[in-house]
């Protein structure tokens, strides 16, 4: 069968459309898996809770049932919106999460468009977000989604700056900005000589990952920092005035942005969709590689989410210098090192 | 090949086309915030000019600094100053200062114009190349490395002015 599939070369509109409809449908899908594993259920366990137990079996279909009360709801805006870009916002932060999955590579093949520089248009892609953020807030004509937008923009500004900074170790250490590239630099490496187990750039680059995870956090505005739509401060942000499928459509995409996210952190830090012990040119990666992939999506989503749920929330100014007082410094001081390290080696 | 081109050609001219719609939407807007969305609008569409013409790096650089920075900051800024919603009128200017946006506008455009047809009238186009972004970083960090950087340090030189004049104390 993996023969089959290396063998599948199909014409160029046909890879386009099934490309469409495999992002079309992974987005969801992945959003949905996030939600209900960890919103409903770990998030439950953590807190000695049974959660939703009602739809489903084991109240597994819940957010599926809670989505399709949201389709039903009317679609509502406030007197004072700005119309045109009060219903573009939504989109706007949904069409910058589809495009993060372009450059997620599944294995050396299974990727959107194999991009050569991944790394770099993931990190650029990301930032568009914060333009919905922004047009969302001030389209409400409400003084807390404004506040929370201005928030959000200052946060997601601040927070990017230690992403990039941290991307560039792993960067610098594979020589390569491709993510497959990434991938085959860890899968070809070695400990000190031991082939065992590759070179996952974790163990080189543990403050990289410490850093770029905290960045993530940030930037899909979770606990510890959730300032941007902090409900007990701003009621909830930018968000406040929509219902229905808009509000439906910000909660899909930053669900299936932390799941992409994890994933270009497991990409980076973890070895990406090939284990050690078998090579990363092998065939099997067409039926292993997705399965991989998502195992580690799964552990890095779990240490994200289990911070979301027992951190408290920061200040703002414990935010701001949080950024730029320590994750940036850090940032590159281990750069520094990591480009020392990678002469004198 | 000649299809390809072809494709780019009418790919290039819808693109042109919003591009030239979206810059006269930011200066005839009666609300700055819609101008500066419309702005959104005509800087994606140069970094799609940049893709059809094979230069990735160059287009993903575009997003990064112009769409994820720098109308960012057009937008926080627009929305701690002034954030009404609804039409502006003291956006308009007098009938002189329009005047001499025009012909300013004109003779930019035409020297602009002059220029490329001067130095790029004759050429043909060639099979397209994607730029890899090591070709790229190898001529900036070998042939250009003086240029590059004079640039940080004037970048640096603005950083620090900015700073400087920003501060009250």
């Amino acid at each position: 069968m993996t023969a089959i599939l290396a063998s599948f070369d199909p014409p160029y509109w046909l890879s386009t459309v099934i490309k469409v409809l495999v992002v079309g449908a992974v987005v969801p899908t992945t959003a949905l898996i996030l939600g209900v594993v960890f919103l409903f259920k770990i998030m439950s366990w953590m807190q000695s809770r049974l959660g939703p137990q009602e739809a489903g079996p084991r109240g597994l279909l819940q957010l599926l049932a809670d989505g399709v009360k949201f389709i039903q709801k009317e679609d509502i805006a406030p007197n004072g919106a700005d119309l045109w870009v009060f219903k573009a916002a939504p989109l706007v932060v949904l069409s910058s999460t589809l495009l993060l999955y372009v450059a997620l590579p599944a294995s050396a093949h299974l990727v959107v468009e194999n991009l050569d520089v991944g790394v770099f248009y993931v990190l650029a892609i990301s930032s568009l977000s914060v333009i919905g953020v922004l047009m969302a807030g001030w389209a409400s004509a409400n003084k807390y989604s404004l506040m929370g937008a201005l928030r959000a923009a200052g946060q997601l500004i601040a927070y990017e700056l230690p992403m990039v900074l941290a991307v560039m170790g792993v960067v610098i250490q594979a020589g390569t900005l491709s993510l497959n590239g990434i991938v085959f630099a860890q899968n070809d490496g070695a400990v000190f000589g031991w082939t065992g187990i590759g070179n996952p750039y974790i163990l080189t680059q543990f403050i990289g990952f410490f850093i770029f995870i905290a960045a993530v956090q940030a930037e899909l505005t979770q606990p510890p920092f959730d300032m941007p739509v902090a409900e007990s401060e701003i009621v909830s942000g930018y968000q406040v005035e929509y219902t229905g499928f808009r509000f439906l459509i910000f909660f899909l995409a930053e669900f299936a942005t932390a799941f992409v996210f994890a994933g270009i952190a497991a990409v980076m830090f973890l070895g990406g969709w090939a284990v050690p012990w078998l090579s990363a040119n092998s065939d099997w990666y067409y039926v292993l590689g997705p399965a991989v992939l998502f195992a580690k999506v799964m552990l890095v989503s779990f240490i994200i989410f289990w911070v979301r749920f027992t951190y408290p929330r920061l200040r703002e100014d414990q935010l701001q210098s949080f950024a730029w007082k320590f994750l940036i410094p850090l940032a590159l001081v281990n750069i520094v090192v990591t480009a020392v390290l990678k002469v004198v080696f | 090949m000649l299809a390809l081109l072809v494709a780019q050609n009418i790919a290039f001219y819808i693109i042109a086309a919003l591009m030239v719609f979206g810059a006269f939407r930011v200066v005839t807007c009666k609300n700055l915030m819609h101008a500066a969305l419309w702005l959104v609008l005509v800087l994606a569409g140069v970094a799609a000019q940049y893709i059809l013409l094979a230069a990735e790096f160059v287009a993903i650089t575009q997003v990064l600094v112009y769409l994820g920075a720098i109308i960012v900051l057009f937008l926080f800024g627009i929305m701690l100053t002034r954030a009404k919603t609804g039409t502006d009128g003291d956006l308009d200017n007098s009938a002189r200062s329009r005047v001499i946006a025009a012909i300013i506008g004109v003779l930019l455009a035409g020297i602009m114009g002059y220029s490329l047809w001067d130095g790029f009238g004759t050429r043909e186009f060639g099979d397209i190349v994607v730029q890899r972004t090591a070709e790229v970083s190898d001529s900036i960090f070998s042939t250009y490395l003086l240029p590059f950087e004079v640039i940080s340090v004037l970048l640096l030189a603005a950083l620090i002015g900015a700073i400087v004049l920003a501060r009250r104390d």
